[in-house]
């Protein structure tokens, strides 16, 4: 005799709101199935009016786009909900800031407005922190990988090991100084604009690249932070703010 | 002085590691204070992967307990995977705190709780990367004071070299006494050095500090005595008993991980004790007397978890939770209060009776029906009176049958190989009862779409039980058995594919039982083992079974015992066992008649429901059976209407 699933009331999507959030301090280390947890969790106890899929295991409507990868801190991820009744974003981000665990912060919410919203994250402005490199080296090596057309790196995925080239997607790469952290390590700094294709180039494969043509050892792991994603600006050295237009369009009441 | 965070260096380390997260804390609930402002420093630790380690209930409870103290800060360390461990070595990171990343060497006590004898290891690798000295003779006033808690304390004669305090029972009450004492020697310039401190707590009857016993052995390798080495030690020390869980209504806000863990839920203990009387199991013998927390204080906890955590799921945890005197009235007004949420109730631990299907049907009105599990844990009527498993092979085809009716699709079997008198026959009765599991099913649901799975393991007899005289079954009868058993079942061709069969080998078994019923001579051993690489003991792709016993041979080898004289052979009345000065509460004169009943086949009642017979707990510690009913209710707490929802439109 088999079970139906329990008859709740399938309440449909009545809102959308985008969030924006940051991945900061020992949080970095956080992947993305870890910010969805932790995320559904808050969203429970402050008690967001959400939207649920149906059937036996109902999940609240929730999508995420183009998390940054496991390690690497950002200033700009970005994730949607449905709503089964409106909420003032406001409010909601306040409580969503509170309940949050530190260092999964959330920015910024608006109510989606307009379509194609994952379509917007066009690029990325990566900020690269390298601890113990010399910055002259650094910045020779930077002028090899601006002045190669193609730079082939492997890594590691899920469907074993990949080849691909990651010159073509970086649009902008430069040195920013350095910087020293709370122990004493000076860093240089780096600055990359990747465009977001698939195979997706990461962080890590541009400064694998860089290893590659430069022949560079980082022998202390790098710090890597998503400064902003979003629609890439006319210069190709900058993006703009994603929930712009969200922020920009007036309901036709 | 304060101490700080070694995060900076563990953080070029973290991106080389698997799951990083688990190393950085930041976990809702989890509590940070400065240094400075407490003079007592607690570190504690469940010696597993943080995966395990997070979820246990113990470390949990203790973390706010003390945290809630003024004058005390708690933090919590777990286990580093070897990838770490090696990046840790290399760079001389110590072993550090989830909650500040403060070096676990750098606070006052460091309390390890053992949940099984398989961490030991675990506790070696951390306290070695604390920079701490490995036994406690050579340790100075600049370490911290290792405490064992959890069930392997009852008998820490195997670890007494490495640790300098173990404390019995529960710990609630216990770790506060612990932090009053130390708080006061440490006011008073911490006189006498590390000896006096221990002697203080050593005086109170409720602490055992292993150093101050001497053990002496007759030539055939058995204890002679055991004896205070210290005028001021007691020749028993006791364990401690909670009374009152309503008192004690802990954890109050439970942590919640970032990282996957192994229980993905909230969980509420709605009684500690069993009386069952379940002879091979060590939580029911040595967490005596029943204490049930009232319905009103459960309906609060569950209530609280799900506001304060935001858990899908509460687990309604005891040690067998549909025994709790009200249970009908809290799985009710708490499916009633969930009713339509997204909120699910589980209870874990459950007998093999009808009873028990009304409650899962309703504490599930939310959701799916996948799976039930049940304990018959011996296959054959004879075997379940020898360990007073009063369950009847009638019990159980109901039980299941009326599981199967109301749409479970999947039941799960657990039982034992091993146990004291069994025969091959014996194991090979749980074939037939799986077959007869799934003719019935078949029959009142007319579906072939039904399962069951039996799970079985190798017994290891454990001090405090009736069954710490018997000899445990070795490694390769366990194996044979556990293989005649797969190919019965697999060889059936009505039944064999509805039954599923999962078991694990008797090697691991014959490592926990040497630890369990070890004594001091043992502790060479795992020194041993660890230092020949033994890590993560209770993880079949770590274990080595060829590395542990080429350690006993090397250690014991100038002794007159070995692994099998600790774990195949039976012991006598007469034998003076490690654990003897360490009192449970239970009368060792009652234990020995109920091995003798156990081998008569003669069954014991639960104390609960008939006149007491005398298993010497409640008088030697001063406890009495607290149970309900209380008439009360699940009272729903008034819910604080969130201002979130804006009217549309206006």
């Amino acid at each position: 005799m088999a079970r139906k699933a329990p008859d709740r009331e399938i309440i449909p999507v009545v809102q959308r709101v985008r969030l924006q959030y940051a991945k900061r301090g020992p949080l970095k280390f956080s992947s993305h199935r870890d910010f969805q947890r932790a995320f559904e969790r808050a969203v429970r106890r402050i008690g967001v009016p959400m939207a649920y899929s149906a059937g036996f295991n109902p999940h609240p409507k929730i999508s995420y786009a183009n998390a940054a990868p496991t390690g690497t801190a950002s200033e700009a991820e970005y994730v949607e909900i449905g709503l089964a009744s409106p909420v003032d974003p406001a409010k909601l981000l306040a409580a969503l800031q509170q309940s949050m665990p530190r260092g999964l912060d959330m920015v910024d919410a608006v109510v989606a407005r307009t379509p194609d919203f994952v379509e917007r994250l066009e690029a990325s402005i990566w900020e690269i922190a390298l601890p113990g490199a010399n910055a002259d080296e650094v910045e020779q090596g930077v002028s090899l990988f601006l002045a190669a057309d193609d730079i082939q790196v492997s890594r590691m995925t899920k469907n074993g090991l990949r080849t691909f080239d990651t010159r073509g997607a970086v649009l902008h790469l430069s040195v920013e100084g350095t910087q020293t952290t709370e122990s004493g390590l000076v860093c240089v700094i780096l600055r990359v604009v990747v465009r977001h294709l698939t195979p997706a180039v990461r962080p890590d494969d541009v400064l694998s690249g860089l290893s590659h043509v430069a022949d560079l050892v980082f022998e202390v792991a790098p710090r890597i932070t998503r400064i902003a994603q979003g629609p890439l600006a006319e210069s190709g050295n900058a993006v703009s703010d994603p929930l712009g237009p969200d922020r920009h369009t007036v309901d036709h009441e | 002085m304060p101490v700080s965070s070694v995060f900076d260096q563990l953080e070029s380390l973290l991106p080389h590691v698997q799951k990083p997260v688990q190393y950085v804390g930041g976990e809702l609930n989890s509590v940070v204070k400065d240094w400075d402002s407490v003079s007592a420093h607690w570190v504690l630790m469940y010696p597993d992967a943080y995966e395990v380690g997070l979820p246990n209930q113990g470390v949990a409870i203790l973390y706010e307990v003390l945290n809630e103290r003024e004058d005390t800060l708690c933090e919590r360390t777990y286990s580093v995977w070897t990838d770490l461990e090696k990046l840790m070595r290399r760079d001389g990171v110590p072993q550090f705190t989830v909650d500040a990343h403060r070096p676990v060497g750098a606070f006052d006590v460091f309390g390890l709780s053992f949940a099984t004898e398989l961490g030991y290891t675990n506790m070696l690798t951390a306290i070695d990367l604390a920079g701490i000295p490995l036994h406690a003779a050579d340790r100075t006033l600049d370490h911290p004071f290792i405490v064992a808690g959890g069930h392997a304390a009852f008998n820490p004669e195997p670890i007494a070299d490495f640790i300098d305090i173990a404390i019995l029972g529960d710990g609630e009450e216990a770790v506060i006494a612990l932090t009053e004492i130390l708080v006061q020697w440490k006011s008073e310039g911490r006189p006498g050095g590390r000896d006096e401190f221990l002697i203080r707590l050593a005086r109170t009857g409720g602490f055992y500090i292993p150093r101050f016993y001497e053990v002496e052995y007759l030539e055939d390798g058995r204890i002679r005595r055991v004896t205070p080495s210290h005028p001021e030690a007691p020749w028993r020390v006791s364990k401690h008993t909670v009374m009152d869980l309503d008192n004690w209504p802990y954890p109050k806000a439970p942590l919640v991980p970032m990282a996957e863990t192994v229980h993905e839920r909230a969980s509420v203990e709605i009684f500690r004790g069993c009386t069952r009387g379940c002879r091979f199991c060590q939580a029911g013998m040595i967490t005596r007397p029943v204490r049930e927390r009232s319905i009103e204080t459960v309906g609060k906890m569950v209530q609280n978890a799900v506001e304060v955590t935001g858990f899908e799921e509460v687990g309604l945890l005891s040690l067998s939770s549909a025994d709790h005197s009200e249970i009908q009235g809290i799985a009710k007004d708490l499916a009633d209060i969930y009713e339509g949420t997204h909120t699910s109730l589980s209870l874990p631990s459950t007998r093999v009776d009808a009873f028990n299907i009304d409650l899962a049907n309703e504490l599930t009105r939310n959701g799916r029906r996948s799976g039930l599990t049940f304990a018959p844990e011996g296959g054959s009527e004879r075997i379940r009176a020898v360990i007073n498993k009063m369950v009847t092979e009638e019990d159980l085809i109901r039980t299941v049958t009326a599981a199967y009716s109301a749409g479970w699709r999947q039941v799960k079997l657990y039982f034992m190989c091993g146990l004291p008198t069994e025969t091959d026959e014996d194991v090979l009765q749980i074939a037939k009862l799986a077959k007869e599991v799934i003719r019935a099913g078949r029959e009142v649901t007319g579906s072939r779409d039904i399962r069951c799975t039996v799970s079985i393991g190798g017994f290891v007899p454990k001090p405090h039980t009736p069954f710490q005289w018997a000899a445990q079954l070795d490694h390769e009868t366990t194996d044979h058995r556990l293989h005649l058993l797969r190919d019965e079942i697999r060889q059936d061709r009505n039944y064999g594919k509805a039954i599923g069969y999962r078991y694990h080998d008797g090697k691991p078994g014959i490592v926990e039982g040497l630890l369990s019923r070890g004594d001091r001579r043992v502790g060479k051993v795992i020194e041993t083992v660890w230092r020949n690489g033994a890590r993560f003991d209770g993880w079949q792709e770590h274990f080595s079974f060829t590395n542990w016993m080429e350690a006993a041979d090397a250690a014991l080898a100038d002794t007159a015992v070995d692994v099998a004289w600790f774990t195949t052979r039976e012991r006598q009345h007469d034998e003076v066992l490690p654990w003897d000065h360490l009192d449970s509460g239970l009368d060792k004169e009652w234990l020995w008649e109920d091995w003798q009943d156990s081998l008569n086949e003669e069954s014991v009642e639960d104390c609960r429901w008939t006149p007491c017979f005398d298993c010497g707990v409640c008088d030697q510690m001063s406890t009495s059976i607290q149970i309900g009913p209380t008439q009360g209710t699940v009272l729903p707490m008034p819910v604080l209407k969130k201002s979130l929802s804006v009217t549309h439109g206006s």
